[in-house]
């Protein structure tokens, strides 16, 4: 969906903030949405589906949180999908549902494992060969998915060159809508700044954004 | 420091320090109402999500993927196998895992400059550089660094020459991409451990360069 998240090439932001020595939380419930989301993360499906959770807030609320702000909505809506917690418990702290859920709770080597190995995004198979080659020119296809999707909409329409080819990959347009991981060739694909952001841009620079195989189409000639 | 850039646009409103202390106080409640009723359930555990909060905290950030830059600067062989299957290389270091089961790593050269982002979330390489900072996640770099990286640099104190290539990685799928800046003159008899306490986090992810030692 078009959304706030995809927010590559606007330039109504402000300035870059930083904090000289930042810590890596800065208070303790910080730390506690960070670990609270990957020990859920078991329970609510692939990561596309859950970054779709946070495309969905509104551009309202995306903006009025912070990073962990957001992903602390997440885990309150995902655990309300899901049949963990009611608003009511939400609002009370009391639990009063309990049901067995199978595989919980993760336990610490369990999830030392999880991270440790993380959860690869690539396939040994889909889509046998890929389409494109390195140095093939391609056009980024002008859709409008409505749903969870990766392609950047400042890339739509616009043409590039295939740099690298990563090998066989889940689809998050379809993973996140429990349709199948569709596993199919992602691509590197690098676009000239002036084709992006037209003349005025430096000539030299260049940007390069990784795209699936059924976000492009072969532009030839 | 360069002079910063002059924008139109309002102050960003989303810094924890802009919230008021009752409304922290809020979200700290909410917090522990949702880790109080997801343990009393018996969906996550304390013990695990101390185990999350330990390892984030203590055993994972830039000081990994400094050491893999060192390496590579010190050992030719190794710059060649990490550039050409970066994922296999920092595995041989002991670092690898969640959000940097891809890796791609692209070097600075006195002609190209690389720049890594995520316009669309915040993708960021864990296991090497631990969890981003709040400048990375925030709306004014992943918007801007698309289609004004050298402004951006601009305002992280680089000015780059017109003859130098900018290029921007925008990690939308799960590649995670991590830079191998220029090694800085001046360290020819440095030790491995002496080069690696020279790389920042932010040298990595492409908005600074690495100071010659003086």
């Amino acid at each position: 969906m078009n959304s706030i998240h995809d927010m590559g090439g606007m330039t109504c932001f402000g300035a870059i903030e930083r904090e000289e020595n930042e810590p890596t939380f800065h208070g303790e419930w910080e730390r506690r949405v960070l670990a609270l989301t990957l020990a859920t993360a078991v329970f609510f499906g692939p990561l596309d589906r859950r970054r779709h959770v946070l495309e969905q807030m509104s551009p309202l609320e995306y903006l009025s949180c912070s990073y962990y702000e957001r992903w602390l909505v997440r885990i309150e809506r995902l655990s309300k999908e899901t049949g963990f917690v009611t608003d009511k418990e939400l609002t009370s702290g009391a639990a009063v549902i309990f049901e067995d859920v199978s595989g919980a709770p993760v336990d610490s080597n369990t999830m030392d494992s999880i991270i440790r190995q993380g959860s690869p995004s690539g396939r040994d198979s889909g889509r046998s060969e890929p389409c494109f080659a390195v140095e093939d020119r391609v056009r980024a296809r002008n859709i409008n998915p409505p749903g969870h999707t990766r392609l950047a909409r400042y890339v739509r329409g616009r043409v590039g060159v295939v740099h690298q080819v990563h090998g066989i990959h889940r689809f998050p347009d379809t993973t996140a809508h429990d349709k199948g991981e569709n596993p199919q060739s992602l691509y590197s694909v690098r676009f000239d700044a002036t084709e992006l952001w037209g003349s005025l841009a430096p000539i030299k620079d260049s940007l390069f954004i990784d795209l699936w195989e059924d976000y492009l189409e072969s532009e030839n000639g | 420091m360069a002079e910063k850039h002059q924008h139109d646009a309002p102050p960003s409103p989303y810094l924890e320090k802009r919230r008021t202390a009752a409304e922290t106080e809020a979200l700290e409640e909410r917090v522990r109402r949702l880790e109080h009723l997801l343990t009393e359930k018996g969906i996550v555990s304390k013990k695990t999500l101390d185990r999350v909060v330990s390892i984030y905290e203590n055993d994972l950030g830039p000081l990994n993927g400094a050491k893999v830059v060192a390496r590579a600067w010190v050992d030719e062989a190794y710059r060649q196998r990490l550039l050409a299957d970066a994922t296999k290389a920092i595995k041989e270091l002991g670092f690898g895992g969640l959000q940097g089961e891809h890796m791609v790593v692209v070097e600075n050269a006195a002609t190209v400059h690389n720049i890594v982002a995520c316009t669309l979330c915040s993708c960021y390489p864990w296991p090497v550089l631990g969890l981003p900072p709040t400048w990375y996640k925030n709306p004014p770099y992943r918007s801007r660094i698309a289609i004004d990286p050298r402004g951006v640099l601009v305002e992280f104190g680089l000015e780059l020459d017109d003859s130098i290539e900018v290029r921007v990685w925008d990690s939308s799928a799960e590649i995670r991409y991590l830079v191998l800046p220029e090694r800085p003159q001046g360290t020819e008899g440095f030790s491995e451990e002496e080069l690696a306490a020279l790389v920042t986090r932010d040298s990595m992810i492409g908005v600074a360069r690495i100071n010659s030692p003086s």
